[in-house]
């Protein structure tokens, strides 16, 4: 195998294990959130229905934890093992977040254990609550420390390279580097939005399959009220990395957008097809590009024809942006009108076919959560770490690559397969109504 | 002392803490499995299931842990290292992605199927086996450096006395650690029926551990001598190990102080782990890579031991507080109470 295939192969097999660890990492990181608002409006309000929404995101939190915990070791270690000359640079600059992701991640790990074995443990319930900000604070930061490492790719800071060397080694810097505030707060504000939707989804799911419960339509409501602050919130942030690309990583910014040569009062082309270079069908928003770019209509935006042709991203990341940006907003306009809809009683969004739609938005949220991370590390290429070092000169030289992507896509379909089927049955078997009765039952049992 | 010295420290006790606490984790499955299989599942399965529990992913974090801070204070181990065990290592992930999740589905997914605990069982010595090579790969002989890159000369590595040595070993040990630590939990949990059964356990294993240990200081004699010869210069480190061990020995063949003699078996272990690491300084891999020319630059190492000791700091207590709810709770142990979500 020539070290063309083991590069080829490396990308393929951190792509599969980013694509698929990113699912249960954005879970892991936004349901904790959801757990801990449910678990606190039921200890308020002194409702049942909101702490057993808690118990029971909690089980099936669980079980998409061990498949994060995982595979977040399997792309832990297949940074060092297929990129290992990335990591031996790196390594000198940016270890700092890494090692202290591992710390926020024991932290996380010893309080859910703790949590999850200490419902009903004590007198006070707000005891029980606190052990969990442990756990959600200890997967934010995870998802904050990681997510530096990922910023430092993409606007390397902290150092000098004299002769070769790296001199003038400042982590902290490397961590503050210009990428880190935007990136930091897209990933968060897109876990809890995404987790959001996602129970959303399973909540309209129950009642479109006939339940008429009142636990389910509380459930809804609440995560879609989550899911519609997390998504402006989102929205206002996108803007801010359009302008965080303009400054910083602008080929990045016009691959994504074919903005092709450097104009003034650019607009903003979605959708389309590439003909020749030329751009067609797409739908065209004036002076869009400059405003994302710049907050000014008539500002100068840089385009492609600046950089050198192998120090530009591959085109097709413009209809990632695009899948992200329209699922983004869509999001924001489904639970926007539900919302409307519930205060001012409106009939039809609890009707079948609003709920369906209000199902279809769980599945469609990941889609744009795995548009967004393709469009990141796609729209980095040609470099692992930008103007330093190349995706090709990174990748190892072991000639076994390829094997591996067949062994880990494997193990993939196992634990993706095994999951859904867990999650099925525990919920299926274990029905809300069931277990109202059964706590219900319990109670009076107490105190009699 | 200086900084190299304290990262490659650290590193150490933290690699001594997972051996310790994933050999009762591993160790563990492998008795859970076999009593299923011997039917006698009833003594044993509820004390490990109790066990297990809420410690199964802390486990995890000290190997990870291990090895994002070994990349961090040594950061050329990633290019040799990286390189070169990228099939032994991704077996050992994939075993342990596998034993992690499927553990989960069936504690908290009600997936009830012997054959799950039987691979669980399984992947409890797969996965030792498999990151013990990576010991036996770092006493050299087996990499070399070619262009474009280092590389593995698998033949002389699965040939070779020394790796099937090192593998046993691990198995023996992951063992007797496993069931001395169990047997102590049962009589805590005042078990008596599964302490015997352990404690049998713990006293078969003992003698093919001690065996094997001592195997391998001869196949190192033969494999890297400057290794051996460093060994020999802290010989006194291993007669105390090899005291602490007839202690323990003597402890459970005795029915006494079962709590004692699993602190002298990490005695045990410590001693003779932190005996092989002295004896292995400065190398991280005969003869390419040592802790200091793979250091990272002064900057980050005092950063990351800033890191490491705030974050101690907040790990400790935590720490604290799981071992005083579950372990070292009369009530939880003795499985008189759940309050599981």
């Amino acid at each position: 195998m020539g070290n063309e295939e083991a590069v080829y192969f490396s990308r393929g097999l951190t792509e599969l294990t980013l694509s698929f660890h990113i699912i249960f990492a954005t879970i892991g990181v936004g349901i904790p959130l959801m757990i801990m608002i449910a678990q606190w409006v039921g200890i308020k309000k002194q409702d049942e229905h909101y702490i057993l929404l808690a118990r029971r995101w909690t089980r099936g939190f669980v079980i998409t934890v061990a498949v994060g915990v995982v595979t977040g070791t399997a792309i832990g270690l297949q940074l060092s093992l297929l990129w290992p000359n990335f990591m031996q640079l790196a390594g000198n600059v940016i270890a700092l977040p890494l090692f202290m992701e591992v710390f926020a991640f024991f932290f996380e790990a010893i309080f859910l254990g703790i949590y999850l074995y200490t419902w009903d443990r004590f007198e006070n319930q707000k005891k029980h609550m606190l052990l969990l900000i442990p756990v959600a604070a200890g997967a934010s930061f995870s998802a904050v420390f990681i997510t530096i490492v990922n910023s430092f790719m993409n606007s390397p800071r902290g150092f000098d390279i004299v002769n070769g060397q790296l001199v003038n080694i400042n982590p902290i810097l490397a961590m503050f580097n210009p990428a880190m505030p935007t990136k930091v707060t897209h990933v968060l504000a897109t876990s809890y939005m995404t987790a959001a939707f996602l129970l959303a989804a399973i909540g309209a799911y129950r009642l479109v399959k006939g339940s008429n419960h009142v636990y389910h339509k509380k459930g809804l409501f609440l995560t879609m009220k989550m899911g519609l602050l997390f998504s402006i919130i989102t929205a206002i942030l996108g803007d801010f990395s359009g302008k965080y690309l303009a400054e910083y990583q602008p080929e990045k910014l016009a691959a994504a957008e074919w903005h092709f040569e450097t104009e003034e009062g650019a607009p903003l082309m979605m959708y389309g097809v590439l003909d020749n270079g030329e751009v067609k069908y797409a739908l065209t928003i004036p002076f869009g590009l400059s405003i994302l770019a710049h907050s000014n209509p008539k500002a100068e935006v840089i385009g492609l024809n600046e950089f050198a042709e192998d120090e530009i991203p591959p085109l097709y990341i413009h209809y990632l942006f695009d899948t992200m940006v329209t699922i983004g907003m869509l999001m924001i306009g489904i639970s926007f009108v539900f919302l409307l809809g519930f205060w001012r009683r409106w009939r039809f969004v609890l009707t079948k076919s609003f709920l369906w739609i209000v199902v279809f938005g769980g599945p469609l949220s990941f889609l744009a959560i795995e548009a967004g991370w393709w469009l990141a590390e796609v729209g980095r290429q040609p470099w692992i770490l930008r103007g330093i070092m190349r995706t090709s000169e990174a990748a190892t030289t072991s000639g076994q690559v390829d094997t591996m992507l067949l062994l880990f896509a494997g193990l993939y379909l196992i634990l993706g397969i095994g999951s859904m089927v867990v999650l099925t049955r525990m919920f299926r078997k274990n029905t809300v109504e069931q277990e109202l009765a059964d706590r219900a039952s319990d109670k009076a049992g107490e105190t009699v | 002392m200086n900084l190299e010295f304290i990262g490659i420290f650290v590193l150490w006790l933290f690699l001594f803490g997972y051996v310790m606490v994933a050999s009762i984790d591993f160790g563990a499955g492998f008795f859970n499995a076999y009593v299923t299989l011997t039917g006698k599942q009833h003594i044993l399965s509820k004390i490990i299931q109790r066990y297990l529990s809420p410690v199964w992913e802390v486990t995890n974090v000290f190997l990870v842990f291990f090895f994002v801070g070994i990349v961090g204070f040594f950061p050329r181990t990633a290019y040799y290292y990286g390189t070169t065990l990228l099939v032994p290592v991704s077996i050992a992930i994939i075993l342990l992605a596998i034993r992690g999740s499927y553990y989960a589905f069936t504690t908290y997914g009600g997936l009830k199927h012997k054959r799950y605990t039987y691979m669980y069982g399984l992947t409890g010595l797969f996965i030792p086996a498999s990151l013990s090579i990576v010991l036996t790969i770092s006493e050299g002989g087996f990499v070399t450096n070619e262009t474009p890159g280092p590389a593995l000369n698998y033949w002389d590595l699965f040939t070779s006395p020394l790796t099937w040595s090192i593998v046993v070993l691990s198995l023996t040990a992951v063992l007797f650690i496993s069931a001395v630590f169990l047997t102590w939990y049962a009589h805590e949990a005042k078990d008596e029926h599964a302490t015997n059964l352990l404690r049998r356990y713990a006293l078969i294993w003992a003698g093919p551990m001690i065996l094997t240990a001592s195997g391998i200081v001869v196949e190192l004699h033969a494999h890297n001598p400057e290794h051996y010869a460093r060994l020999m210069d802290v010989w006194w480190l291993f007669i105390l190990s090899v005291a602490l061990f007839i202690g323990t020995v003597y402890l459970l063949w005795k029915r006494q102080a079962y709590g004692t003699a699993f602190g002298l078996l990490t005695g045990q272990f410590f001693l003779a782990f932190f005996g092989y690491g002295i004896a292995h300084y400065p190398y991280l891999l005969y003869p390419y890579l040592t802790i200091y020319d793979s250091f990272t630059n002064e900057a980050m190492a005092i950063a990351l031991i800033i890191a490491f000791v705030a974050g101690l700091g907040l790990l400790l207590p935590s720490l604290y507080l799981l071992l005083r709810l579950f372990l070292f709770n009369k009530e939880y142990v003795q499985g008189k109470r759940n309050d599981h979500t």
